[in-house]
């Protein structure tokens, strides 16, 4: 799985360089995620704007970021999201669960 | 003459696969002659719904054993999108999880409910050594 990761001040933003996330990539994604739990990077961004696809595979890794971002007394928002891939976070009522933001900046901003 | 599109594949057990056949649904939808709707919608959901129905027969009823075999129809017969997906394993339990009224943060068991969101009718029944998935959707 191709990711970007930078470091903004106390925020870590990855960027997903990836057409779909699905059930054979997503797995990697939950892995480089506690990677970082690991390192005690526990403000989390990540930018969705190149996926164009996602699964229930794909939901359920960024669900365990979530997870572990805030038993850690952190967060993970999501930014960049592409119309088809955010109205899965509203079939599934995971808008209301994630932060989403239009843009980087606004989501950088937010923490 | 009423349009009648059928694609049969049989792939590897294997998630490196779920991308091409979820093209091919897609391509499917932006290929109908009469479609009323919004086609990219139609092409997104129906990609989903392969990549959902796979994926659970992958790593479910075929135990994602490489050496299995998935096998997909799908056809759009007279305005009625009808996709089967064969397993050759234990099968797994459809039903169970077709709600999400048992907390929002789950990491595992979103597919199937999706899967009933976005189609008219799901099915599952056993075969002679394996099982089938049938998804229907009226297009029109």
């Amino acid at each position: 799985m191709q990711l970007q990761i930078e470091e903004k001040a106390k925020v870590v933003l990855i960027a997903i360089k990836e057409n779909r996330l699905d059930a054979h990539n997503s797995g990697e994604l939950k892995s480089q995620l506690l990677a970082l739990f690991e390192q005690g990077k526990n403000n989390l961004l990540i930018d969705l704007q190149e996926v164009r696809f996602v699964d229930s595979s794909g939901l359920g890794a960024l669900v365990s970021g979530f997870k572990n971002a805030s038993a850690r007394s952190g967060s993970l928002k999501l930014c960049g999201l592409q119309p088809q891939v955010k109205s899965m976070f509203e079939l599934t009522r995971l808008h209301r669960v994630f932060e989403i933001f239009a843009s980087e900046q606004d989501a950088l901003t937010s923490f | 003459m009423e349009e009648k599109i059928e694609v049969d594949i049989r792939v590897p057990n294997q998630t490196r696969y779920l991308s091409l056949i979820g093209k091919i649904g897609e391509d499917m939808a932006r290929t109908l002659k009469r479609y009323r709707g919004d086609r990219e919608e139609l092409a997104y959901h129906i990609n989903l719904v392969l990549t959902e129905a796979m994926a659970n027969v992958i790593v479910h009823a075929n135990q994602s054993d490489p050496e299995r075999e998935v096998h997909i129809t799908i056809a759009i017969v007279e305005g009625v999108l009808t996709i089967r997906v064969f397993d050759e394993g234990c099968g797994f339990v459809p039903c169970l999880d077709d709600t999400l009224d048992n907390g929002n943060l789950r990491e595992h068991g979103r597919g199937v409910y999706i899967i009933r969101s976005l189609m008219d009718s799901v099915t599952y029944q056993r075969l002679d050594g394996g099982h089938v998935l049938e998804m229907i959707k009226l297009l029109n």
